[in-house]
């Protein structure tokens, strides 16, 4: 399949990454197509995409919690903070879908959005659409997409369980929303349940007393250090009613992305996201059979996270020694 | 029993719910309604003034003077009334976020008549709960909402005695899929939420709180299954009676009295073969003056062709010619109550009752009506209703004659004329109001306006009674949209939840279902990915109803629905579709200003570049207009003919495969 030139990957990567939303808006489209053509087009899209990548720019931030903890009215108001601050911010909203019709209902645009016409806001809606263990498949490579036409990249995921697992290693800075009065995050937290966070942040803090308890709570179950080691997990309280709380929530946000600037830590981190999501995508297509067929789950994910390869060149080269049909490459 | 000797009740007060273009053709129009034996008046406001804009403003274009009068200001008010005095007027103003103000013009103006206002009668709807249900045209919060409410009635209680300051509706409840239980436990409910409110605002000493509780009217729907809505009708008169009694410790019956006005079922009425709406209405006012201890006290009846677009003045006349037969030819209000004694009605009475009480518990148990609304449990009990309506409609199980049974029609001479049976909006209106908008504004007396502003912000942020400050601000000359801008600086905007994610309701045709979803399914195959459906409510109105249906079905269709409640602008909705990668948008405009509303959202599309994007559009559409928007490029315009919501489905699968390339049939 020939390009026309102005959709060439070369062009459509230059376009993203100078923010054009209508580019952004078709490349997430094109990366949500299952045919193969597209599935062509979207490795030679990310290949280019990724290239513009050894600077890892942007920040990716997944946000997770009960449904009805306030993630929604906290993302926009830190797009509010974050866009008084300059910065561009793109969001992926993934929301359930039903099992029967395979029908959903994405919600909760606007109130993410903080004014009605910003060029400097992004929302995509996804369903999980009930594959790929918690979260869909599509994340990944979408994030990589906003990674390089945004400077803020916001995840947020309804529950707790395996899609809160899934964000967490697809993010750089995870924070976990916990609804004042329920115990249940700090149960889950302490059975292991709940993967620690970066962030722990108990929003409706107007709600007084019940958000107080839940705060120290939360507090005292956690071990202060993340298992990453050099991070203190900040709890913090905000709310997203009174606009309290927010700036320091960014500023945690950025502490951590310095952090892990100063570390040298992005690229292998985000190589580790891209190991994390090839294995889980040849787990379901080939299962466990499969994967030991490449050496097994270790051995794999040590391979993977040595190279230096686009996404979907990887993932070609490893479904081409699993698969004995001849598999198209891109022309 | 000769005719002298006969006693006959007096007539109930009859109006028609009208307002149109501008003060002027308005007031036009009451006139002549008076003079054909309309006894009160009931006010049409458009949707820029019900939810707080000027004429002028961006978000107000294509609205203004469509579904009523444009108010901006005391000379719009003036002229709506003029040479009618207000003395002797009954005047019902359909008006609820913005009631105060609406009311504060209405004082102003009666005092440059010369009328003391404490002599004014009449009604303002001034119930913004059902608004965040049904109707949409909230503003803000539900909390200053409520405090907004409140403190209308603790200001015409105290000085304009005659006043009905709040109608509670259970009329849109109705509207938005409500079971008559849901009806009587809902707005009973919202009554409570509101005395409870007033009794805590403290403006109303202990001893005079029964004359809040005796001036609290209500505002019915009556729909076609008229035995069940007089039960329903009796059984809130008892509800009332007992709740009034027992938790207000009101001692005086008549200040128990459950007193209602009524609008037939508007949204009952079909597209389909419209003259049968004559008999569902007439059939439908029956069940609210049958009885004679639950009659109602204001009757308005809708036009027999609402379903295809605005009524004219002849049609208005047919509607109070009906009222007039019934409370004058008829022997009706010779007798005493038809109904009392008979165990059949005593049993769905008290059936009704009991369902409402548990219901009511239940609200009480969320945390009371206020947090019902804010949290949507409300909200999604109506949806879950509506649905089930409508697969009832589906499957037959429902008949709806000319509808789903009965099809077939000689051709009918009432909509064969030149103006299809329908009024059409002089579409200069909108250009004449700006103009005297912006005259008023440039001769008034600036400094007086700017105290006023800061007297009501004062009153606003602070505790004071809104009403003074508001009146003032009448008297100078401030806008509407002045008004509601400072209250939405103090308080804040809202959006009320959609109420849309309910479990599935089990289908009405399960195969036709079944069919669409395999539709569904395969063209996403085709097209790489599953089928996303953008549903857009732009402009002012907020008949939701529609859209919030066609969005639960969408799901369970296995669409991939984005659907953000109403009052979205045309930038939001084109924007909304690119970011979300829609295969195709579909509006739902019940307001009549489809063919502006289209046209700047297709340029919005355009701007972005993604004009590829097919669009259709639902609600209340003339024939001629349908015809305008498709040869514009609209690939389909869907009216309430359109009951069955898998062909709907259907049709926009085969629209996505014609835009895409694909066998449309397939």
């Amino acid at each position: 399949m020939s390009l026309p030139e102005a959709d060439s990957p070369p062009a459509c990567a230059a376009a993203i990454a100078s923010g054009d939303r209508a580019a952004v808006a078709n490349a997430l489209n094109l990366l949500d197509d299952r045919r193969p053509a597209a599935r062509r087009e979207a490795a030679a899209l990310l290949a280019h995409l990724q290239q513009h990548q050894d600077k890892p720019g942007g920040q990716l931030i997944g946000i997770t919690g009960p449904p009805g903890a306030g993630k929604s009215t906290l993302s926009a108001s830190l797009i509010r903070v974050w866009r008084r601050r300059g910065l561009r911010v793109a969001v992926l909203a993934v929301d359930p879908s039903s099992p029967i019709s395979g029908g959903a209902l994405l919600g909760d645009r606007l109130r993410m959005q903080t004014s009605a016409v910003d060029d400097g806001v992004f929302v995509r809606s996804l369903s999980n659409r009930g594959q790929f263990g918690g979260l869909s498949a599509e994340v990944w490579p979408m994030s990589i997409v906003m990674l390089a036409g945004f400077d803020m990249v916001l995840i947020e995921t309804v529950g707790v369980g395996q899609r809160e697992v899934d964000v967490a290693r697809l993010c750089d800075t995870t924070c976990y929303v916990a609804q004042p009065g329920s115990g249940d995050s700090v149960q889950f937290l302490k059975a292991g349940i709940l993967e620690v966070p970066h962030i722990l942040v108990v929003n409706k803090s107007d709600m007084g007393a019940v958000a107080t308890r839940t705060l120290s709570e939360l507090e005292s179950a956690l071990h202060r250090t993340h298992p990453d080691g050099h991070w203190q997990v900040p709890v913090l309280a905000t709310s997203a009613a009174n606009g309290t709380g927010i700036e320091a929530l960014a500023d945690a946000l950025e502490q951590h992305y310095r952090l892990l600037q100063s570390r040298n830590e992005l690229v292998s981190r985000r190589r580790s996201y891209q190991s994390y999501w090839l294995h889980k995508r040849l787990l379901e297509e080939f299962g466990t059979a499969g994967v030991d067929r490449l050496g097994g789950e270790e051995q794999l994910l040590a391979e993977l996270q040595a190279q230096d390869m686009n996404l979907f060149t990887q993932y070609e080269t490893l479904r081409r020694r699993l698969d004995q049909r001849p598999i198209n490459t891109r022309e | 029993m000769s005719q002298e000797t006969v006693k006959r009740d007096r007539p109930w007060l009859m109006r028609t719910y009208s307002g149109h273009s501008s003060a002027s053709a308005s007031n036009e129009l009451y006139r002549t309604n008076l003079s054909r034996g309309q006894t009160g008046l009931s006010v049409a406001f458009d949707l820029p003034t019900q939810t707080g804009y000027d004429s002028d403003h961006p978000l107000a274009h294509g609205e203004v003077g469509k579904v009523g009068v444009p108010i901006n200001h005391i000379g719009d008010m003036e002229t709506l009334f003029e040479q009618i005095p207000l003395a002797q007027m009954n005047t019902s103003m359909t008006i609820n976020a913005t009631a105060p103000w609406l009311l504060a013009l209405y004082v102003a103006v009666a005092e440059r008549q010369g009328v003391d206002p404490s002599q004014l009668q009449g009604t303002t709807q001034n119930d913004v709960l059902k608004e965040y249900l049904s109707r949409g045209t909230y503003i803000f919060p539900p909390e200053p909402s409520v405090r907004l409410t409140t403190d209308l009635i603790a200001y015409t209680v105290q000085h304009i005695p005659k006043w009905n300051p709040t109608n509670i509706c259970s009329y849109h409840l109705q509207e938005a899929g409500a079971t008559p239980t849901q009806e009587l436990a809902y707005a009973l409910s919202t009554a409570m939420a509101i005395l409870d409110a007033v009794q805590a605002s403290g403006q109303i000493p202990p001893e005079r709180f029964a004359d809040v509780v005796g001036r609290i009217s209500f505002f019915v729907n009556a729909g076609i299954r008229f035995v069940e809505e007089t039960c329903k009708l009796r059984a809130f008169s008892r509800l009332w009676d007992t709740l009034t009694g027992e938790r207000y410790g009101v001692t005086d019956p008549k200040q128990r009295r459950f007193r209602y006005g009524v609008q037939v079922n508007s949204l009952g009425l079909t597209e389909s073969q419209p003259e049968n709406n004559v008999q569902r209405i007439v059939l439908e006012m029956l069940s609210v003056t049958l009885s004679k201890n639950a009659r109602a006290r204001a009757i308005q009846l809708p036009a027999w062709n609402e379903a295809l677009g605005l009524p004219r003045p002849w049609d208005q006349q047919w509607a109070l010619r009906m009222q007039q037969v019934l409370a004058l030819e008829t022997d009706l209000l010779e007798y005493g109550d038809l109904l009392d004694g008979s165990p059949v009605v005593e049993a769905k009475v008290q059936e009704l009752m009991d369902g409402a009480k548990a219901e009511m518990a239940r609200v009480e148990a969320h945390g009371g009506m206020v947090a019902c609304v804010d949290n949507g449990y409300i909200k999604r009990e109506l949806v879950q209703s509506h649905t089930r309506r409508l697969r009832n409609i589906e499957s037959g199980e429902l008949k709806i004659v000319g509808v789903n049974c009965f099809q077939e029609s000689a051709e009918s001479p009432l909509t064969a004329g030149e103006e299809s049976g329908i009024m059409k909006v002089d579409e200069r209106a909108e250009r004449e109001q700006i103009a005297s908008l912006r005259a008023f504004r440039a001769a008034r007396d600036k400094d007086r306006v700017e105290a006023a502003l800061r007297q009501l912000r004062d009153a606003a942020s602070g505790g004071d009674n809104i009403m003074p400050a508001s009146i003032e601000c009448a008297r100078a000359g401030v806008t509407t949209g002045e008004w509601s801008e400072v209250l939405r600086t103090v308080f804040g905007e809202y959006r009320a939840p959609t109420g849309i994610d309910i479990a599935p309701v089990a289908p009405g045709d399960a195969a036709a279902l079944e069919a669409v979803r395999a539709r569904v399914r395969k063209t996403g195959e085709a097209l790489g990915r599953p089928l996303r459906l953008l549903i857009g409510k732009p402009g002012l109105d907020g008949h939701s109803n529609g859209a919030e249906q066609i969005a639960v079905k969408g799901r369970d269709a296995g669409f991939e629905i984005v659907y953000e409640g109403i009052r979205l602008t045309p930038a939001q909705i084109a924007r909304a579709a690119q970011e979300e990668g829609v295969h195709l948008i579909g509006l739902s405009v019940l307001s009549g200003s489809h063919l502006e509303l289209v046209q700047e959202i297709s340029r919005e599309l355009q701007q972005i570049g993604a004009s590829d994007i097919p669009l259709v559009i639902g609600g209340i559409i003339p024939e001629e207009d349908a015809q305008r928007l498709q040869a514009q490029g609209l690939k389909a315009v869907f009216t309430p003919k359109d009951v069955d919501m898998n062909t709907i489905m259907n049709s926009m699968v085969t629209i996505i495969r014609e835009a895409n390339g694909l066998e449309p049939a397939g």
